[in-house]
This record gives C-alpha cells, sequence and structure tokens, in this order.
C-alpha cells in the first residue's frame, strides 16, 4: 500500500505543471479506491465459499433425491435439478472445477506471458519479431474458436482445459507485458543500471520488471473474468470437465431445457457465473485507477 | 599534484586513448545509414578533463556512450588503463565499468523512482562487490557525504529531491566503485543556473580530490571552459578542432569553432542587440560528402595523413566541414 501512495506521489510531481482541478468537496476515498475494495470482498467471499465448499454445501453434489425440478425450499434452498440433486450444492462445489481451471490457467498464461514479453520487449530485434509473429497465429484465432479446436483435439479433461486457457490467453499478456518494456528500457535508470556494470538479468528483475508491473495486474484480472467467461462456455457446450464433477457451464447445459418448469436451475449458475466475472471486472477497474495504470508511458 | 599531471601528460600517462571511433546507425526504411560519430580520437590523461562541445545532433552523446559501450561501435579502438575496450567479452566489459562510469544529462529520469537512495547507491556496490555487505550502510553515507549530502536522506526517494540534489545522487553513484574516468553527458544542462555553479564546483573538487578524469561533454561553452583542460569540438559526427583551452577559445582554428564562440550572447544589453538586429552568420558548412580539396593545400591521398592538421603546439584542426563559400 506504502508503494502505492509512493506511486501516486511520484506521478504529481511529474504533472505539476498540469493543472489542479480544485475540487469543492472531497470524498472520503476515490472511486477507484471504493471498486477496489467491493472486488476484493467479492474476492474473498468467492474465495471462502470455493475453499470451504465441501464443509458450506449442504448435501452431497452428486446425491440425487426423490423429487426431481423441486421448486425452492427450507430443505433446498435453490430447489433441485432434473434429476434431483441439490442445486445450491452443485453451485457451490461446481464453483471449486470452474475457478480452479481459471487461475491455474490464467496464472500459466501470466508467466508464460512475463516470460515471451519481457524476452521480445527488451531483447527486441529477431528475438522479438520471431516471438511476436508466433503469437500472431494464436492471437488471429478468435479466443473461442480456438479453444473448441484445442480441447476437440486434445479431448475435454481438465489438465487439457488448463492448458487450452493458457494458450489461448498467452499471446495478450505477453503484448500487455511488451508494450511497457519497450519504453522502459529507453529510460535513463536503465541504461545507468547497464553503465554501473549490472548484468541482463538483473536490469530486468530490478529495473525493467517493477516499472510495468501495474499494467500487468489490471490485464490479469481482466483476463481473469474473460476466462471464466470462456471455460463456463465450452463447458455449456460439452467441451468442459468431465460430467460426474459439477460446473457452471454444465449445470446451465443440462437445466436449459427444463428452463420453463425450474427457471432457478438456470438462473443460478447464471448467477454465479454473472457474480464471478463482475468480480474480477470490478476488482481491475479498481486496480486500474489506483494504480494509475494510465499513467505508464 | 595537480600542476605535475597537467604537465606529465606523455603517451605513458594516457588513462582513456580513443582511435577513429565511428558509429553507424544502420539504414531504416529507405533512409540510408547515419554516420553519427565520423572517426573521432582523442586522449585523455589521469586527473584530466576533455570538454566535448558541439551542437545538437553533432553526434557528442553518441561519442560518449560509444566510449562506454553504451552504444554499438562501427569501427575503431577504446582504451582504457591500457585494455582495449571494443570486442572485449562483456562479463570482462562488465568488470571494467568499475573504472568508467557515467554521469547522465537528466537527474529526473536516470534514478529509479521506486527504490530508495540507499538501495540506488548500493547498487553499483553489490554488483562488484567493492565494500562487503555490512559495510555497504557505511560506504553509502561517506558517498553522500562526499556530495556534500546529509547521509540522513539515504531512506528518502528520488522524487523528495530537487535537481540539484537528485544530481548530486547520480554523482555519488558514478563514485562509488572508485572509477577513474567519468562520462559526464550534459550534468548541468538540465539544471538552473545557480544550481548549475554548484555541480560544476563539486565535480571539479571531485576531481582534485579523487584523481578522476572526465570526459565532459556539453553544449554550454563557457562551462566547458570552467571545467577542461583541453576541448574538442565536434560538428556532424567529426572533431573539427582540438586543443588546450587557450587555445580553442582564444585562436580558434576553423569556422566552425569561431562560429560557436560567436554564438555565446554578450551580457551587454546594446551591444547584444546589435548582434540580433544583424542577420546571423548564414554558414553553409560543408557535409561529408561534399568535402572537396584540403582546406590547407595539403593532398592528404598521396601524403597519406588524416585531414586533422595538428601544429606544433598540439593544436589540431580540421582540414574537413569548411564553410561552402
Amino acid at each position: 500500500m506504502s508503494d502505492t501512495v509512493h506511486n501516486t506521489a511520484h506521478n504529481n510531481d511529474k504533472e505539476a505543471s498540469r493543472p489542479e482541478a480544485v475540487a469543492p468537496r472531497r470524498l472520503p476515498f476515490t472511486s477507484g479506491q471504493v471498486l477496489l475494495v467491493l472486488g476484493l470482498v467479492m474476492l474473498a467471499l468467492m474465495a471462502v465459499v470455493t475453499i470451504f465448499a465441501p464443509l458450506i454445501a449442504p448435501y452431497d453434489p452428486a446425491l440425487t433425491s426423490a423429487s426431481s425440478l423441486a421448486a425452492p425450499s427450507a430443505e433446498h434452498l435453490l430447489g433441485t435439478d432434473s434429476i434431483g440433486r441439490d442445486v445450491l450444492s452443485r453451485l457451490i462445489v461446481g464453483g471449486r472445477t470452474t475457478l480452479l481451471i481459471t487461475s491455474v490457467a490464467v496464472f500459466l498464461a501470466l508467466a508464460a506471458g512475463l516470460v515471451l514479453g519481457l524476452l521480445s520487449g527488451y531483447v527486441g530485434g529477431i528475438v522479438d519479431d520471431v516471438i511476436m509473429r508466433v503469437l500472431d497465429v494464436i492471437f488471429a484465432f478468435p479466443v473461442f474458436l480456438l479453444a473448441i479446436a484445442v480441447v476437440a483435439g486434445l479431448g475435454p479433461s481438465v489438465p487439457n482445459l488448463i492448458l487450452t486457457i493458457a494458450i489461448v490467453y498467452t499471446p495478450a499478456m505477453a503484448r500487455v507485458v511488451r508494450g511497457p518494456v519497450l519504453s522502459v528500457k529507453q529510460w535513463d535508470h536503465v541504461e545507468a543500471a547497464r553503465s554501473i556494470g549490472m548484468s541482463e538479468l538483473r536490469i530486468v528483475l530490478r529495473h525493467v520488471l517493477p516499472m510495468v508491473v501495474s499494467p500487468i495486474v489490471v490485464a490479469t484480472s481482466l483476463t481473469l473474468a474473460q476466462t471464466i467467461f470462456t471455460i463456463t462456455a465450452l463447458s455449456f457446450l460439452g467441451l468442459g470437465p468431465p460430467p460426474p464433477d459439477p460446473n457452471w457451464g454444465g449445470m446451465l447445459a443440462e437445466a436449459r431445457q427444463f428452463m420453463e418448469l425450474a427457471p432457478l436451475t438456470v438462473i443460478a449458475p447464471a448467477g454465479a457465473i454473472v457474480f464471478a466475472t463482475l468480480t474480477f471486472i470490478v476488482l481491475a477497474n479498481g486496480l486500474r485507477e489506483v494504480l494509475d495504470v494510465g499513467s505508464v508511458r | 599534484m595537480m600542476e605535475t599531471m597537467r604537465t606529465a601528460t606523455g603517451e605513458t600517462a594516457l588513462l582513456a586513448s580513443v582511435r577513429d571511433l565511428s558509429v553507424v546507425f544502420p539504414a531504416r526504411r529507405g533512409k540510408p545509414p547515419v554516420t553519427a560519430v565520423d572517426r573521432v580520437s582523442f586522449d585523455i590523461g589521469p586527473g584530466r578533463t576533455l570538454g566535448l562541445v558541439g551542437q545538437s545532433g553533432s553526434g557528442k552523446t553518441t561519442t560518449g556512450r560509444a566510449v562506454l559501450q553504451l552504444q554499438k561501435v562501427h569501427s575503431g579502438s577504446v582504451r582504457l588503463l591500457g585494455e582495449e575496450l571494443i570486442g572485449m567479452p562483456s562479463a570482462r566489459l562488465r568488470r571494467m565499468r568499475r573504472h568508467m562510469q557515467f554521469v547522465l544529462q537528466n537527474p529526473y529520469s536516470s534514478l529509479h523512482p521506486r527504490m530508495t537512495i540507499a538501495q540506488t547507491l548500493a547498487e553499483p556496490l553489490r554488483v562488484h562487490r567493492s565494500v562487503p555487505a555490512n559495510r555497504i550502510r557505511e560506504r553509502v553515507a561517506e558517498l553522500l557525504e562526499l556530495v556534500s549530502m546529509d547521509p540522513a536522506v539515504m531512506q528518502r526517494y528520488p522524487h523528495e529531491f530537487s535537481g540539484g540534489q537528485r544530481q548530486r545522487i547520480v554523482i555519488a553513484r558514478a563514485l562509488a566503485v572508485n572509477p577513474d574516468f567519468v562520462v559526464c553527458d550534459e550534468p548541468v544542462s538540465a539544471l538552473d543556473v545557480r544550481t548549475q555553479a554548484q555541480i560544476v564546483a563539486l565535480l571539479q573538487s571531485l576531481q582534485e580530490k579523487l584523481g578522476l578524469s572526465y570526459l565532459f561533454i556539453a553544449h554550454d561553452l563557457a562551462i566547458v571552459r570552467e571545467v577542461s583542460h583541453d576541448v574538442a569540438v565536434m560538428f556532424n559526427g567529426r572533431i573539427v578542432e582540438h586543443g588546450s583551452v587557450a587555445q580553442v577559445y582564444d585562436s580558434p582554428g576553423h569556422p566552425y569553432t569561431q562560429m560557436l564562440l560567436d554564438a555565446v550572447p554578450i551580457p551587454d544589453p546594446a551591444i547584444q542587440r546589435q548582434r540580433l538586429r544583424a542577420a546571423p552568420p548564414d554558414l553553409d558548412f560543408a557535409r561529408p560528402e561534399e568535402d572537396g580539396s584540403c582546406r590547407f593545400g595539403e593532398d592528404h591521398r598521396r601524403t597519406g595523413t588524416p585531414p586533422f592538421h595538428v601544429g606544433g603546439d598540439g593544436h589540431g584542426v580540421s582540414c574537413r566541414s569548411w564553410p561552402l563559400t
């Protein structure tokens, strides 16, 4: 947090010539801080539910009961699905699969994008050309089409899904990293570090990477939101994690044909998807404003 | 001590020696390659300062960066302490960097904004392992004192300091590893006039104290005259005149030097107004490809000498880049 405060102060210092907007009343928090806190609260809620899913879920998600497509009641808060399983329990446990795939896949995409983006932006020349052209090929396909193709080729399983999502989002991450690196590497303090005799690896880690963290954090958060959407869409099409384990996209697909009879079986997973996606979008917007990403040249 | 060094600038006492240094920026999108630095040669003795002057775009900064091997060199030789730097393996070159340091022009951008002063100053010490880890703090305080700053500020960030203070920190960082040779690239041109004088005085006192050699790059002729022992005038990537401060300033031999000296404003409103009213000297200096024959009537192709005429007193003048009459 102190780093953030410092960052803002630094930017103000730099843009001292800019006429200061004189606000008659100052709100105690900036809109970015409000968004950030809201996003973090939503994320914490989701994390707690996901981590303690087996303890929180009232029923075994695979347990069928006699009453199928039951309306919400004290026993089944969100009713039951077509073969009598508790919707709430499936929702809670299903989040686990979806969020696990999402977070691992985005982490992999981030790691790959970071390495490729730093290499491409910092080394430049032929290395840059080769890396960026290869990534352009991946980038040229619509995300969803590519995901379908890879999953269809490799077969739907959790590791394959993770791999697919990671491949699909790596080019975007690499681009987000490369852009600021291109400008940061020409800054004077990087040259100063080189003239001191610092090794290139150390220059990258100490002088380049810290300057590009903010846009990466924001991009990662946005990618998480997109990934949840992609994962659930793949699951909806039957390319998600294989059946016995519940997941949000799969629940939507199963419940679709009984939509008129039991609307809640569709609304519940849809709501969960919206909530998860929204969490990361709110978080990204809050981070964008608080970290002042726009000012990173 | 300084006086004895000044007189003893023989071949053996050279600290840095640059010969026929050329830097060529490759062709780009239909534009021809640019020769930013064209066969530049000069020597710097221990404890001496060579001032490098010239207008913007004359290749001063590129020369400085090329000498420090921060810029890819096309051809030529740069020897520091007797060792050839061009083509040196990068690991050895990194070790050599403790002998040569760089003070950049802009003190606002040459410090890492998210590192404290202590972290910034400790970096060269860690890189070269010149001080044991438990003594780094001590050395950082010592460095800050060396540049007349309070060691208590070491936990602060660069944005808390003024331009002059930051430039002191930049100088302290350059001196951290006890270099012999410092390239100062326009070290004061981003500062206000009073601060300029302080930084110049600091650089001079450090030279006396530590016996440093400077390559002092600047466009301000008055400051170069103040700090330098020798001066080289650059134009279009070439050194057109080279000599002691007295030789170059008092009896310039090249018309470009003369023009630079004439362009210095005179602090007398009446005279200055008169000068400005007169049309500016519109000298059209020859570009490299338009250079005709030698201005001093020598056939260089026959004699094989470089087109640079050095007198017995060491005052050299180029017979190239003269005005097209």
